[in-house]
């Protein structure tokens, strides 16, 4: 009975550790839902050129994260891309002139939508974001092209 | 000669065809022992699981440390060592904490289900039970199956989150890799779905060991000589096995 009891206290130590590992994993280690807000209103912006902008890529203002890409579709009419993202509803005192950019976090790291507050008394929450300033994606061979030629022109 | 080939041929094909059966039949049985005798299948767990976590922690432990030290020195170059988490976390996840828990899953828990297996029936205790009209397969085979199964899912995460703890303790304790750049970097990269590809591999991995483990015992030759020859057929197989479904698991979910 003895032997027994140890074995379950064993097995059930062992089931415990692994699901806590597992739980570890799924919450610490992954960092989709560290903005799972469910209170959130949504803006569309066009760009030029998105660049390598991705889903569920963070939007920032000041460095904070206050909302995420939810989509990012071609207009076949106006040929440029509509990208879609929710804003968190706290924040709905942002004015709807703001500038948006397409930033690159570090050197080689993964692109998110930087905001700048615009001077504007109305918000985006209510007039969408069709005042937005979108600044396109910095795509590397267009500046090393840009330099080259300036190059050329000095000659 | 051709005959020889063919012979070997054929042989093969004929055992690859009982595993299939053996692999059937312990399906078929599976559900019932899982439901009725679900005591079998926990002792098999501890056997299987609770008296491997120590191997299983301390390889972790070392593997993580030792992806923190090569991460560093070589993402230094770059001047990129605040990914070392990330790094570490994709390597443990995907890759690293499924196969090295499957290959020592296979060395620590397989040749003792093996050689038990094995030995049982060297010493006829198997055609013993057959007398008693208790199934062998479903008394001792199936729940040793099960055990393996459900264990090594739960090694193969707690093999993850140890090795990200050793990443952690030689990145961010010794290199002075900033605490928040670590883990901040690793939960951006990291998505759900990469711990899913772990989960799977770790699942499919655990299927896989158990039953070569099984199998080999079962079809042991009743001998001092045959279980240990098959305990080492354990390992070598279920280590080439595992590395080959890695690959195309891999290949599958890119």
């Amino acid at each position: 009975m003895r032997q027994t009891r140890a074995v379950e206290l064993g097995t059930g130590l062992f089931v415990l550790i692994g699901v806590a590992a597992l739980f570890f994993l799924t919450t610490q280690a992954t960092g989709g839902d560290d903005f799972s807000v469910s209170d959130v209103y949504e803006v569309q912006v066009r760009f030029d050129n998105v660049g390598s902008l991705k889903p569920r890529a963070p939007v920032a203002m000041a460095g904070v994260t206050i909302g995420r890409v939810t989509s990012i579709e071609f207009d076949p009419y106006e040929l440029n891309a509509v990208v879609t993202f929710v804003i968190d509803s706290r924040y709905d005192q942002i004015p709807d002139d703001s500038d948006i950019a397409i930033l690159t976090a570090g050197l080689l790291g993964s692109q998110y939508l930087g905001m700048q507050p615009g001077g504007s008394p109305d918000y985006l929450v209510d007039g969408g974001g069709d005042f937005l300033l979108p600044q396109s994606a910095i795509v590397l061979e267009n500046l090393i092209g840009k330099f080259l030629v300036k190059d050329s022109d000095d000659d | 000669m051709f005959l020889d080939i063919y012979i070997t041929i054929r042989e093969f094909v004929r055992t690859f065809g009982a595993f299939q059966l053996f692999f059937l039949r312990l399906l078929m049985y599976s559900p019932r022992i899982l439901f009725k005798r679900f005591g079998l299948v926990v002792s098999q767990v501890y056997n299987a699981g609770t008296l491997s976590l120590v191997i299983i922690m301390v390889c972790g432990f070392f593997v993580g440390a030792v992806l923190g030290l090569q991460g560093y020195s070589n993402l230094a170059r770059f001047n990129a060592e605040d990914s070392v988490g990330t790094f570490a976390a994709f390597a443990l996840v995907k890759e690293l904490g499924p196969v090295i828990t499957a290959l020592l899953f296979a060395g620590r828990a397989g040749t003792a289900l093996c050689s038990e297996i094995g030995l049982m029936k060297a010493t006829d205790q198997l055609s013993a039970m057959e007398m008693m009209a208790v199934n062998p397969i479903r008394r001792v085979v199936v729940p040793r199956f099960l055990g393996g199964i459900i264990a090594m899912p739960l090694l193969a995460a707690v093999f993850s989150a140890i090795g990200l703890f050793g990443a952690h303790m030689v990145g961010v304790g010794l290199l002075g890799i900033d605490v928040g750049a670590f883990w901040q970097q690793m939960q951006q990269s990291l998505e759900i779905n990469d711990i899913y590809e772990g989960i799977i591999k770790s699942v499919a991995f655990g299927i896989v060991a158990s039953l070569l483990a099984v199998w080999e015992g079962y079809n042991a030759l009743p001998t001092a000589e045959g279980v240990g020859r098959a305990t080492t057929r354990t390992v070598v197989i279920t280590a080439i096995v595992v590395l080959i479904i890695d690959f195309m698991i891999t290949a599958v979910m890119l």
